[in-house]
């Protein structure tokens, strides 16, 4: 049953993936000016010669859907066009630059969720209490706070007055040697980055876990495992938390593109070489390819994510894993 | 045996529904703060440039100048020179504007395809949900700078964009509210007397999905300011139009040599969010009937 | 032998319009394989009654102010939480009216039935797992083995409330204290569970303590019965005495709403009868008895003056000073 359920979703995850293929097809052609233009990422300043041999790659001189055509068949080759400005091909500089981001997200979120959680249940025994309070306060400015301001104001502070952590970059070539040096170098760089774009999220988990926590509390099932002379700490940790952590999962899948939406910004402040400096500095010398492949990319990162927190759910929830 | 409550014999006055939210978001001293702040910042924005008319564009003074060190300009110079107090004050306008259309745009979208969705149910329903389902895997933000850098970073390309790309999760609710009162008897009891589905669903239903709606109104509101900064951020914003965004996105090559230049800008943007966020709390308690007790 | 014995136990809850006496001065005793009924509208206090015995006021706004509550002699009032937590589930079992919701919805019904095995025995999770298939079998569901994989959500009303009482008597316990059990029931599974209930207390020798609103099933289950009423025991003996010959006017308006079980049907059908105006607020009782305005034979004194229980010579006790009256003029 569960295998169906597998099969049904991974259909439907390589549908959306086509879908967004054909959104970048349209975008390209939707942009004002020469397609030709847009691809080479010159608007206007390309050389007659760069634009011919992109006419003929693409088939931009054949009718629209041949050229989706070519343009989708190319991609499931894994070819998502060529950067004229970094020279290379758009899927090689994407799978350079990933791995940076996706170890920033999943520290992000992994932070955000074990440590917003806690604060949530913590408060969710005393609602009126001193951490309930520090939850509220820390999920409005978490929610208010534009994140790259957080990072720069971070910066600020470690830069100078508690120089603790690196600002900026993902590893120090003289401090990485061997390869656990390199790792435990980048993770004292992945320290700020990964706890900017975690507070936001941390935030929201910590508020989230509390009000789903009191009213998992209130319910009757807790009244029996009470009843039963179960402790309050597994009353807490077993029976209610169970419970309560299943809107986590649903948020945190639904909002995984938000935080790679985050993780963009997050990249730009610290300089951390992932997608995110690749998108900024792509727009900056509109390098459409580039950008246009990764929208693909993360977005693939998105429908895939979303894919296992459905999973995720089902196995956490025995009411939906039944039902279909 | 009758079935007697024992709770309250004596009912308390009707009250109108709004009077009794606005009761609520009083009596929340959070709210009412967020309240204050946000229209002491839409007053400055409106009538300071009347009051402080220095162009933001000026060049006033030595680049990077620190705040409080000279009187022509009281908070210091940005990169290039330009008077921070002006551009603080004068900014608020471009970003509130672009921030309050990209969350009319969005909740448009978002409560017409959530309408029609969890009113008609069936395949209408089921293909504006997979359109839903489609847009929520493009991160919003990249799909945002695609969509500013292919059609030029005007400020109406930066609220379209915005807007376009975080309707979803209004849809996502409107639909939710609308599946949820389409089944009440209040609904079936219109039907019943020959209402067009049009009719019910703007006049009957619209109208009793408002308070969740409202709600999440003001908080894209929020959502859309930080949007707008993070484009800017990006170098994504109308060079021509001084904001905070812009602000912050020239300064920041300078952070660590000028605190100031992202630092006051983004404190803007955070108290104006942070104003309209409190708000959007305090409304969800007013028109939340659970908490009103509390 | 008395098993269970509460003794003068007030409640207080604090409340914005003050303090409410949910419980005043409750006294009950039930015997070993005895079955109590404790009867009364919504918001009597019988429910009240069972959380202070399994030491779940909660707290705030509640508070167990004074009296005692024994178990086999053990004050159970004073106890740490963890010795009463060793009693919850061991010694008292407890199902609620609500078996829709009382189930945990992400663990197998086995489970919740072993867990409370091995919260109280020295048990493998093996023999638990036993026990609770065998408890499965013991409450009337069919191929136990199978169910006890099941999970809340797929089994009926009448079957999860099967599980609940698996639950309640997975470790013995001396007294199980079922409350308003078959209210979110059908009317023809509300028999099966009763029936079940009756067959489980002679076979197991568990005394135990019925709160309902039904008078159809005190008749049916109980040996004796008290009657509350805002927060007091009005009239309590045993289920024949206090249901053929009702004392207090509250008793009697209970019996009235119900048809059948009027002493002398009527031969014409009358239209039902209600007791007329409401139960009073529990923080607006004033000195005297707390039924008098809705009262029929409501006396001077009774506004003055609170009646207590006054027992007649074969243990049928009221708190009336209108029945009192009458007996003594007799």
């Amino acid at each position: 049953m569960l295998l169906w359920t597998v099969i049904r979703r991974l259909i439907y995850s390589v549908i959306l993936v086509v879908a967004v293929l054909v959104l970048n097809f349209l975008l390209i052609h939707l942009a004002p000016g020469d397609p030709a233009d847009v691809i080479a990422g010159e608007m206007g300043g390309a050389t007659e010669e760069v634009l011919a041999s992109i006419r003929k790659a693409y088939g931009l001189d054949q009718p629209l859907y041949v050229q989706l055509w070519v343009y989708l068949k190319a991609a499931a080759g894994g070819d998502l066009g060529q950067s004229f400005f970094y020279n290379a091909p758009v899927i090689d500089l994407i799978l350079d630059r990933v791995g940076a981001t996706l170890l920033l997200v999943f520290t992000a979120l992994g932070f955000a969720i074990v440590v917003g959680t806690t604060l949530g249940v913590i408060a969710s025994r005393k609602p009126t209490g001193i951490v309930s309070n520090l939850v509220t306060v820390i999920s409005v400015i978490g929610y208010s706070a534009p994140i790259f301001w957080t990072g720069i104001m971070l910066i600020i502070v470690f830069a100078s007055l508690i120089p603790l952590f690196p600002i900026s970059n993902m590893y120090d070539v003289t401090k990485s040697v061997g390869p656990f040096g390199y790792a435990l170098d980048v993770a004292h760089h992945l320290v700020l980055p990964a706890f900017t774009l975690g507070i936001v999220y941390l935030a929201q988990y910590s508020r989230l876990t509390r009000a789903s926590m009191l009213e998992v509390l209130g319910s009757d099932y807790i009244r029996t495992a009470r009843a039963k002379g179960v402790s309050e700490r597994k009353v807490y940790g077993r029976h209610a938390l169970r419970n309560a952590v299943l809107p986590i999962i649903t948020i945190a899948g639904l909002q995984f593109g938000g935080i790679v939406s985050g993780a963009v910004l997050v990249e730009t402040v610290f300089n951390w070489p992932g997608l995110g400096t690749l998108a900024f500095d792509s727009i900056l010398a509109r390098d459409y390819p580039t950008i246009l492949g990764i929208l693909f990319f993360s977005a693939v990162i998105v429908i895939v994510a979303n894919l296992i927190t459905d999973l995720l759910y089902r196995v956490a929830d025995p009411r939906i894993r039944m039902a279909k | 045996m009758t079935v007697l409550d024992t709770k309250d014999e004596s009912l308390p006055r009707a009250e109108h529904p709004a009077a009794e939210a606005w009761r609520v978001f009083r009596s929340r001293p959070a709210a009412l703060f967020g309240l204050l702040l946000l229209s002491i910042i839409v007053i400055v924005s409106l009538f300071g440039p009347v009051l402080y008319a220095v162009d933001p564009f000026e060049i006033v003074w030595a680049p990077l100048t620190p705040p409080f060190e000279t009187e022509t300009a009281i908070l210091g110079t940005d990169n290039l020179g330009r008077d921070m107090l002006a551009g603080l004050i004068v900014g608020g306008r471009a970003t509130l504007l672009v921030g309050v259309t990209a969350a009319l745009i969005t909740i448009i979208i978002g409560i017409l395809v959530g309408a029609l969705a969890g009113y008609y149910l069936g395949w209408v329903d089921d293909v504006l949900m997979r359109i839903t389902e489609f847009f929520q895997v493009l991160p919003p933000l990249l799909f945002a700078m695609v969509l500013v850098t292919l059609f030029s970073p005007s400020l109406p390309v930066v609220a379209m964009s915005i807007g376009i790309v975080s309707w979803p999760a209004t849809a996502r609710l409107a639909r939710a509210e609308f599946m949820r009162i389409r089944g009440l008897e209040y609904v079936s009891a219109g039907r019943s007397i020959g209402a067009r589905d049009g009719r019910l669903i703007w006049r009957v239903i619209l109208p009793n999905a408002l308070a969740p709606l409202i709600v999440s109104a003001t908080l894209t509101i929020g959502v859309a300011i930080l949007f707008e900064a993070g484009l800017s951020f990006l170098g994504l914003s109308d060079p021509n139009t001084m904001s905070w965004g812009l602000m912050i996105g020239s300064g920041r090559q300078y952070v660590l040599d000028a605190w100031w230049v992202v630092t006051l800008p983004g404190a803007m943007i955070f108290l104006t969010v942070l104003g309209v966020s409190l708000i959007g709390d305090g409304l969800n308690d007013a028109f939340n009937p659970k908490l009103r007790e509390r | 032998m008395t098993v269970l014995k509460v003794d003068n136990i007030v409640v207080d809850f604090a409340t914005r319009r003050g303090n409410a006496r949910v419980l005043d001065h409750v006294n009950l005793e039930v015997n070993e394989g005895e079955i109590l009924g404790i009867v009364g509208e919504s918001g009597c206090g019988k429910s009240m009654t069972a959380l202070s015995i399994m030491g779940l006021v909660p707290s705030p706004p509640g508070n167990l102010t004074s009296g005692s509550i024994y178990l086999e002699g053990r004050d159970l009032v004073g106890l740490s939480k963890d010795e009463m937590r060793e009693i919850r589930g061991n010694e008292i079992g407890m199902i609620f009216q609500e078996p829709m919701s009382s189930l945990n919805p992400v663990f197998t019904v086995g489970e919740q039935i072993a867990e409370s095995v091995r919260l109280h025995e020295n048990a493998s999770q093996r023999a638990a797992w036993e026990r609770a298939v065998e408890m499965l079998r013991a409450v009337g569901i069919p191929e136990a083995e199978v169910r006890a994989k099941s999970y809340p959500h797929q089994l009926s009303g009448g079957m999860r409330q099967r599980v609940m009482i698996a639950i309640a008597l997975a470790c013995n316990p001396r007294v199980l204290i079922a409350d308003e059990p078959t209210t979110a029931l059908d009317t023809t599974v509300q028999a099966q569970i009763f029936d079940l209930l009756e067959e489980l207390q002679k076979s197991r020798g568990t005394a135990i303590v019925l709160i309902t609103h039904d008078m159809g099933a005190v008749a049916q289950l109980a040996d004796r019965v008290a009657v509350m009423y805002a927060g007091r025991i009005v009239e309590t003996g045993t289920v024949e005495q206090v249901l053929t010959m009702p004392r207090h006017p509250y008793t009697e308006g209970l019996i009235a709403c119900v048809p059948h079980l009027q002493p002398d049907p009527p031969e014409k059908r009358e239209p039902l009868l209600e007791i007329p105006g409401v139960v009073p607020s529990l923080t607006e009782l004033g000195d005297g008895c707390a039924f008098a305005p809705r009262c029929n034979r409501a006396l001077a004194t009774c506004t003055g003056r609170q009646p207590v229980l006054k027992t007649e010579g074969n243990g049928h006790a009221t708190a009336c000073w209108a029945v009192e009256a009458e007996l003594e003029n007799v």
